[in-house]
């Protein structure tokens, strides 16, 4: 397993000397991607809470960018990027306190309907650039007293910001789920009631995870608002939160590192199918055999891709021998 | 006697038209085992229930060393220092036996909303969760998963977390059920022992345990109390005989 992650881990350090440019924009995408599907595994797959409305977080970093910056301007990232985080933080606190008196299948649609509230309230608003959407026209600037150090405009530099991104979201979210809150909150997956009986105020614990998550989540919504220069209501949108619940799904609900394999696999695969030059005029109806896929991994891979590559139970506590 | 540590006054539950629990009244006292007896139905659980706060009740109080704890939510009633345990499994099968004390005992710290300790190294935990699995007689190794040991050693563990999480009154909800001739000789032991230092509410069918641990026994019928007394009162009493021990016997 470990020789895995490293070896992928090499691969993505190398692939900037030999990959295109198209290549380099994808993949930076696919793994901001794939911290916003870990943001969510934490919900999903470590605190029991399915969440379909995790785009609100990572449409909130994306408009947040979007608001502080100024026209033809940049905004300075150390800056805008700590004020995303706070927003989606505070929201997260508000909607998790809200949402999470619900279990279940309430839990499902009560943060859906959060998430839409969200993508109409960006729809209608003229200051948020109503159903188009808006423009970020100058990347965020990374000077800090006269020292730059990357440039979010050049593709190589945003590819390694957004790999070291996915590195220290990875490493974040091992320590905590070894900490003594990471414990607790495994402890509510695998059975809520006996940790109220226990004397853990179960609420807390979830909505501190809520938060955890929203705000990771908000940093890459950031990224991706910056990375395209565009900020639209699909950030919110259902399909969003919809298509990094399938990466979760699908890479393997419960590990970390499945996530990350299913935003790569999804994206990739999307990106293959849609490919004129491969599919002849079929590629317009790449949700076909996409779907298909879907299925049939559901069928065949319960664990999701990381699941091949993985003994024992998921989601457990450590113990001292690992 | 020395002031009871929980005190139940006039607790009664309804669930619609059904009187689960009516009126009834409770002292458990430091250095004493209570038991509670009845047949199925007679309103045990819900009794249990109710000074764990896994229940609200419907009328009456609860006090827990002269505070009023009833309608408190359970995890405010289990931090003050009333645990309990399940009359149906209620542990973390995923879990190593190990891990399932230990997030017992961890449970007694102010806060764990701490991302960055790592829990391992809180190795007093660690110590109090083995302390509680060799009281009760646990055997190692105790990495096993928890859902793959025994049903018998199941309702060990579920006593061990409960010991973990270091209670003055500890809510026993059948712990003998389920379990084989010599496990059970050795729970009826640990709660001697126990009831030593703790004060403990006993709901049990086995008679012989019962009445070989109980300072006091209280017997409830259709969720009332029908009789009170030691254990020797107990077995005297004609009404307890009629309602109770006699119709299990011809029953058996």
């Amino acid at each position: 397993m470990r020789v895995l992650l490293i070896a992928g881990l090499g691969a993505l350090a190398l692939y900037p000397l030999v990959g295109s440019a198209f290549y380099l924009q994808l993949f930076a995408k696919i793994m901001l991607l794939a911290v916003f599907a870990m943001s969510l595994d934490l919900l999903v797959g470590f605190t029991g809470l399915v969440s379909l409305g995790h785009a609100a977080f990572f449409g909130l970093g994306a408009y947040t960018l979007m608001l502080l910056s100024p026209e033809y301007q940049a905004a300075s990232i150390w800056l805008s990027l700590p004020v995303a985080v706070g927003v989606t933080a505070v929201a997260a606190l508000v909607i998790g306190a809200l949402v999470l008196r619900t279990s279940g299948v309430y839990f499902i649609m009560v943060t859906l309907a959060f998430a839409q509230m969200l993508y109409y309230f960006a729809i209608k608003s003229k200051a948020l650039g109503g159903s188009d959407g808006a423009y970020i026209y100058v990347k965020p600037d990374a000077a800090l007293l006269g020292w730059r150090p990357f440039d979010l405009g050049n593709r190589v530099h945003f590819y390694y910001v957004a790999l070291v991104l996915l590195i220290g979201t990875y490493a974040l979210l091992r320590t905590v789920l070894r900490s003594l809150f990471g414990h607790v909150i495994l402890g509510i997956r695998a059975n809520e009631r006996r940790m109220g009986a226990l004397g853990y105020p179960v609420f807390r614990y979830k909505l501190a995870a809520f938060v955890l998550a929203g705000a990771i989540a908000g940093v890459a919504g950031y990224l991706e608002a910056a990375q395209f220069g565009y900020v639209s209501p699909e950030f919110f949108g259902w399909q969003e939160s919809g298509s990094v619940l399938m990466m979760v799904i699908l890479g393997g609900v419960g590990t970390l590192f499945g996530p990350i394999l299913g935003a790569f696999a999804l994206t990739l695969l999307q990106d293959f199918l849609s490919d004129e030059a491969v599919f002849h005029g079929f590629h317009k109806h790449w949700l076909l055999p996409m779907g298909l896929f879907i299925v049939l991994a559901v069928l065949w891979l319960p664990r999701g891709i990381g699941g091949l590559a993985l003994r024992g139970p998921r989601a457990v506590p450590e113990t001292a021998d690992d | 006697m020395t002031d009871p540590v929980l005190q139940a006054s006039g607790l009664s539950r309804r669930f619609g038209g059904l009187a689960a629990v009516s009126d009834v009244s409770l002292e458990l006292h430091l250095g004493e085992v209570h038991a509670v007896i009845g047949p199925n139905g007679a309103g045990k659980t819900t009794l249990i229930n109710m000074l764990s706060g896994d229940l609200a009740p419907s009328a009456g109080s609860v006090r827990f060393r002269g505070r009023e704890i009833a309608g408190l939510s359970a995890d405010r009633i289990a931090r003050l220092g009333v645990g309990r345990s399940y009359q149906k499994v209620n542990i973390f099968p995923e879990f190593t036996l190990l891990e399932n004390c230990r997030l017992a005992a961890q449970a007694r710290l102010p806060s764990s909303l701490r991302l960055f300790r790592r829990a391992l190294a809180e190795t007093a935990l660690v110590e109090a969760a083995s302390l509680a699995l060799t009281l009760v007689g646990l055997d190692q190794p105790w990495d096993r998963l928890a859902g793959a040991v025994s049903h018998g050693e199941q309702r060990q563990l579920e006593i061990a977390m409960t010991l973990a999480t270091e209670p003055k009154v500890l809510l026993l909800d059948e712990p003998l059920a389920g379990m084989g001739a010599e496990e059970s000789e050795r729970m009826v032991g640990l709660i001697a022992r126990l009831g030593e230092s703790h004060a403990v509410l006993l709901v049990e069918h086995d008679m012989d345990a019962v009445f070989s641990v109980a300072s006091v026994l209280t017997v409830m019928v259709n969720g009332r109390v029908l009789e009170r007394g030691t254990p020797a009162a107990i077995r005297e009493s004609v009404a307890v005989q009629q309602a109770y021990l006699g119709a299990a016997e011809t029953a058996s």
